[in-house]
């Protein structure tokens, strides 16, 4: 699936990495918990998270993970932006809770890892 | 090639400042991009133990050929039983730490995971040495 069409499907604002929203995105997890984002084997997923700080985007550049979803609209800051944009991180925010952005993207042929 | 850095307990603003950089050294190296995510997240994980756990560090990593050893040295409180401390879910992070989406006592067995050869050794009240080599 596009990142557009997650953009779509979950009433998101792209907030960092414009550029990259034709990339596709095949599996997702969602998880607030860092250190198990970082156990994760596969890579190019997309994350769904509550969890709005520095450490997110530092684990999604160790992970090679390339798009974030920040569910409930948490927002990213200025320095959360910033290293998104560095390292090419397509960051999204969603009014969606965690819970209702993976279902719907789930039930739209996004896979789940486990 | 050698790279050191300097890490600041409790200043989670900068944990991850040495694995990003160590990442760009191994990309421009053309080492593997399985092995490159290897390496940054034993890095990543083991400087965040330093910010999380102790009162500041030191992280060495020697890049040569056909490997890289990562040393990390702390002041700090060490690490009672390591054995303990290497088991899954052990933790004594605090919840500052735990609100930073770290502290589930996965960091030390995630770095056993993608370290090729991996030694701890600690003192109370001194401080905790965390040595790795990986083979590219
Ligand atoms: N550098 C360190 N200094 C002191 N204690 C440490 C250090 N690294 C790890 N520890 C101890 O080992 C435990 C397990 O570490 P880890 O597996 O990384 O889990 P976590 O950091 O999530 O608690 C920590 O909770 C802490 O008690
Ligand atoms: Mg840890």
């Amino acid at each position: 699936m596009k990142i557009s069409d997650i953009q779509k499907l979950t009433d998101a604002r792209i907030v960092a990495g414009h550029s990259f929203s034709e990339r596709n995105v095949k599996k997702a997890f969602s998880s607030d918990l860092m250190s198990d984002v970082l156990t994760l084997d596969e890579e190019d997923i997309l994350l769904i998270t509550g969890l709005a700080n520095i450490q997110l985007l530092r684990t999604a550049e160790m992970a090679d993970i390339h798009v974030v979803l920040l569910a409930r609209n948490k927002k990213a800051s200025p320095e959360m932006i910033q290293l998104a944009e560095e390292n090419r991180i397509v960051l999204l925010e969603t009014p969606f809770s965690i819970f209702r952005a993976s279902g719907v993207l789930f039930s739209s042929g996004i896979q789940p890892l486990y | 090639m050698e790279l050191v850095f300097e890490i600041k307990g409790g200043d989670f603003t900068h944990a991850g400042k040495a694995s990003s950089k160590i990442k760009k050294v191994l990309k421009q190296l053309n080492v593997d991009a399985k092995m490159i995510k290897r390496i940054v997240i034993a890095v990543y994980e083991a400087e965040v133990n330093v910010v999380a756990h102790a009162h500041n560090g030191v992280l060495r990593t020697i890049i040569g050929n056909d490997s890289i050893e990562v040393v990390i040295k702390d002041e700090g409180p060490g690490i009672e039983n390591v054995e303990k401390a290497m088991e899954a879910g052990f933790s004594t992070a605090s919840k500052a730490v735990r609100e930073m989406g770290f502290g589930a006592g996965m960091g030390l067995p995630n770095i056993q995971k993608n370290a090729d050869e991996l030694e701890i050794t600690s003192e109370i009240n001194k401080g905790t040495m965390v040595r790795f080599k990986n083979y590219f």
